[in-house]
């Protein structure tokens, strides 16, 4: 947990330094971090059941985000708006999560 | 909460939540550039815009003066001169007054109606209506050329006059002698005292020479036409 925020803070120190994204990329940004959040909400649901498994949490983080990068800058190749067919799939599920997350906490 | 088995998961978490705040971050900054540039791109085209329009007015001019020269527009130079004197399509200079308008610095008490404060459409209408009545010969508000037809309106909180607008302050300038002018701007109870009570600011400048630029729009008689036994 301590790594946790640790990296978070220092991730966010370092997004301050970076050099902004150009303007036609920030969708694909976007998707990436609709992507990350969609894995950060899953494995916190994963932890409240119970069946965390931490390489499943990790792969899915990068493979979710990188895949949506890439079905994003596909669609922008070929004039389809695949973004945000990402962000729809992407923000239903994090809404999906949240709502499990609410009700394993309530139980308890 | 989530408890990490060896050196390598938490390797993996922090890269995690590393690569997470990093996004998050960039994210939210390339949002507020956008915010701030799509201003900036917008005044860079309308700059470029402009910068068409001045060059192509440019040329047409030089095309104007051409012809001129090679006798198109029939007639006496010096007549032609006179006319042009005459529509204000020539720039002119000569003694005369410079008036600055600005708007009240003095907030509006509570209950009191702010508009008193600014400069309204009218308030330069009667000054350059005073200055007419002075004997100005040429006028012109922050460079735009004054005429018989042009309109001195209120456009939101700008002026509109020959379809141009204009904001605080403005400056008008009037060719005319300089004294009578001025004094006639000054008079008791005139234009300057009253737009002073409410606090806006009138200087009022006599010069020794000024430029009254000349009138850069096309006039056109569309239903006014000379009378034929005239």
């Amino acid at each position: 947990m301590l790594y946790a925020v640790l990296g978070l803070v220092l991730g966010i120190g370092l997004g301050i330094y970076l050099p902004v994204f150009p303007q036609v990329y920030s969708k694909l940004v976007a998707v990436a971090f609709m992507a990350s959040l969609d894995a950060g909400f899953g494995g916190l649901r994963a932890v409240k059941e119970g069946t965390y498994d931490s390489s499943v949490f990790i792969s899915g983080f990068f493979a979710n985000g990188i895949f949506a990068v890439f079905l994003c800058y596909f669609g922008m190749r070929l004039g389809i708006d695949l973004y945000y067919v990402a962000l729809l799939a992407f923000g239903l599920r994090i809404f999906n999560n949240i709502a499990i997350i609410r009700r394993l906490f309530m139980k308890k | 909460m989530i408890h990490c088995k060896d050196k390598k998961e938490k390797f993996f978490m922090f890269l995690v939540f590393f690569v997470l705040g990093g996004m998050i971050s960039t994210q939210f900054r390339s949002a507020e550039f956008a915010r701030t540039n799509i201003n900036q791109q917008r005044a860079e085209d309308l700059v470029e815009k402009v910068k068409i329009a001045e060059k192509e007015n440019k040329t047409l001019q030089e095309r104007i003066k051409k012809m001129e020269k090679a006798g198109v527009g029939a007639g006496d130079p010096k007549a032609q001169q006179a006319l042009k004197v005459r529509a204000g399509e020539v720039a002119l200079e000569g003694p005369g007054v410079v008036v600055t308008l600005n708007d009240s610095k003095v907030q509006a008490k509570s209950g009191e109606d702010p508009n008193l404060y600014i400069i309204h459409d009218d308030d330069i209408l009667r000054i350059l209506n005073e200055l007419r009545a002075a004997g100005a010969e040429a006028l012109a508000l922050n460079d735009e050329r004054i005429l018989d037809i042009s309109e001195i309106r209120c456009a939101g909180p700008t002026v509109s006059i020959n379809n141009t607008r204009f904001s605080p302050p403005y400056v008008i300038s009037a060719i005319g002698d300089p004294k009578n002018l001025e004094s006639a701007l000054r008079l008791r109870g005139g234009v300057v005292e009253t737009l002073k009570f409410w606090g806006i600011s009138v200087e009022v400048e006599q010069k020794k020479k000024l430029l009254v630029p000349a009138y850069k729009r096309a006039r056109h008689y569309e239903f006014a036409k000379p009378k034929e036994d005239a």
